[in-house]
């Protein structure tokens, strides 16, 4: 079984500050693993890291099994979903099936198309005259119609109503039982995440607390749920930071 | 193989064919489509203008330089009526477009990746498996070149249109080396033009918003194309040094002073005072009229002083062209690298 994501030693600052650091971590495929920790703890940056976005200022990161982050096979394998789902305003559906069928070596415009169909979105509609949820939904699209390996959700579901979240939710755990696509997705509300994750990084103050399965997580801390489990971490983290 | 080297080797690309660059020929028509029709606009209007505004313009000159005897009082009066009837047509048109490169790069470039990184969809653009060197490519090489080409073809119309003015054939309105036609005959309007993108593109880049790009743009150009025509481009070639006043019409002087008997320069005021001694004697030419010939160069040179003057010929042109077009395509080519290297490494 390979790693989706390989870190080691990895580290990123941004004018002086270590926005994240010292991170070593091996996320391992068939997972949907949430990231989560508070605001400022560098999940997004460990994203754009993973992702190519951003370059390691220390350290290396690995995907899809030893390939350089942000080199052509990495990008082939990996969709990337950012934080408020960015799509251009401008142009329709339609038009942003085809812009990301152009920019990508493989794209199922049938799997996209239908999808859309079934969300009822109108392909003639400009994404900006789409809901928030209809938006994300579209994003989310555009990202599973390129067939990753490796799907990369940052925050997908802070700006969203409850009824977009469980949709969205649904639209990603429907990919996953359909090609066991591997899923990373960051989120600071780990409540939304119960459901869904079966792995679990937890990072604090630019460092990794917590890393591995769920299940083993729970068991050897004597825990029921993720979301004790997580606040309990936090809080020692916090205590040992005063 | 072992399987340790296998996997070291997932990391280069070798292994894995690039998406094809034609498929990005659509993307950049897509989304950039109306930058290019404002472009293509913007020239259109104003080569329709010159255009309606020219064929009349040149029927008239042609009268005036059919004109004969050329040096008697009716030709002369005809090359007059000419000059009140359309110079400042053309000089108002000259420039009007010496922004035009400003403009197209300030608004058609700039806002390219600005608008991406303002809005965040660079987060998208720049993980699709088209990799962000390849994508910034073929977005910003073939506008740019579009562009530049458009404006080259401009400036082949504005030539024509502005000949009456810079030909040795009339009274000779500018040499075509002065500022305000230099820049919008031969190479230079196209260069100046590719300039203007490659700053419009790395301002973009740089500023990472559309609307400080865009201003940024307009007073970057704004100051390279002003030291180039004040300060640079007077200094390409040394210049020729003449003592004789009369240069040819196409020469384009830089500079004049006089020396005194010791070879120290006159200042201004110094030759002003020795000319209040200057009284030229009227010539009775006609039994009712007297022709003064008015040569104060004459005067002073007369006088033990001498006359200097710096200027470019007219001869230097083209060199000139090539010389700018040469350096502006330089350094476009640079600032473009400049972009690229920042959308690589500083991303996010």
């Amino acid at each position: 079984m390979t790693n989706v994501i390989e870190a080691d030693h990895l580290g990123k600052h941004y004018r002086g500050t270590w926005a994240l650091r010292e991170c070593t971590l091996a996320i391992p495929a068939g997972h949907v693993a949430a990231l989560v920790g508070p605001n400022g703890a560098g999940k997004t940056t460990l994203l754009n890291l993973a992702v190519g976005l951003a370059a390691p200022s220390a350290g290396a990161v690995t995907v899809l099994g030893g390939r350089t982050a942000g080199s052509r096979a990495a990008l082939d394998g990996i969709a990337f979903v950012a934080q408020d789902t960015p799509v251009y305003q401008n142009l329709s559906a339609k038009d942003l099936l085809h812009l990301t069928r152009n920019l990508n070596r493989h794209f199922d415009t049938g799997y996209a198309r239908g999808r859309l169909g079934e969300l009822g979105i109108p392909l003639k509609r400009k994404a900006g005259k789409l809901s928030g949820g209809q938006q994300a939904q579209l994003a989310l699209t555009l990202a599973l119609g390129r067939r990753p390996r490796l799907l990369v959700l940052d925050e997908p579901l802070a700006n969203l109503d409850p009824v977009a979240r469980h949709d969205f939710m649904a639209t990603v755990m429907a990919a996953v039982a359909a090609d066991g696509v591997s899923v990373l997705l960051s989120s600071h509300v780990l409540a939304e995440l119960e459901r869904v994750a079966d792995y679990l990084i937890l990072l604090s103050q630019g460092q990794v607390q917590l890393a591995g399965k769920a299940g083993d997580l729970l068991a050897s801390h004597h825990m029921v749920g993720l979301e004790e489990l997580a606040l309990a971490y936090l809080r020692k983290t916090l205590e040992v930071a005063k | 193989m072992t399987a340790l080297t296998m996997s070291a080797r997932l990391g280069n690309d070798t292994d894995l064919r690039p998406v094809p660059w034609r498929r990005m020929a659509w993307v950049t028509w897509r989304q950039h489509r109306f930058a290019l029709a404002g472009v293509a606009g913007l020239l259109g209007v104003l080569a329709a203008y010159l255009v309606f505004t020219g064929l009349p313009m040149h029927h008239a000159y042609a009268a005036v330089a059919a004109c004969r005897p050329a040096s008697s009082l009716a030709c002369g009066n005809a090359t007059g009526d000419f000059d009140n009837a359309h110079w400042s047509t053309a000089e108002a048109i000259a420039v009007l477009l010496q922004v035009v490169p400003a403009l197209i790069g300030a608004f058609a470039v700039a806002p390219i990746l600005a608008r991406e990184l303002e809005t965040g969809t660079f987060r998208y653009a720049w993980t699709q498996g088209m990799g962000r060197t390849r994508w910034t490519l073929a977005k910003l090489v073939p506008l740019a070149v579009t562009v530049a080409a458009a404006a080259g073809a401009f400036s082949v119309l504005f030539y024509w249109y502005f000949k009456p003015f810079v030909d040795q054939g009339l009274q000779t309105r500018l040499p075509p080396l002065a500022p305000l036609v230099f820049d919008l005959h031969g190479v230079a309007f196209a260069a100046w033009t590719l300039a203007a993108c490659s700053i419009g593109a790395l301002a973009g880049m740089l500023i990472r918003r559309v609307v400080p790009a865009i201003a940024a743009t307009m007073a970057a150009w704004a100051g390279l194309a002003l030291s180039a025509g004040l300060f640079l481009r007077q200094h390409y070639l040394t210049p020729l040094v003449a003592h004789n006043p009369n240069l040819p019409g196409s020469a384009w002087i830089i500079s004049s002073w006089y020396t005194g008997r010791d070879g120290k320069p006159l200042s201004q005021a110094a030759v002003s005072q020795f000319l209040q001694g200057y009284h030229p004697a009227a010539k009775q030419v006609g039994p009712n009229s007297f022709q003064t010939n008015l040569d104060p160069v004459g005067y002073i040179t007369q006088h033990g002083y001498k006359f200097w003057v710096t200027y470019q010929p007219g001869s230097r042109f083209w060199p000139f062209q090539w010389i700018e077009g040469g350096y502006l395509l330089g350094l476009s080519v640079l600032l473009l690298a400049a972009t690229i290297w920042l959308v690589r490494h500083r991303a996010a």
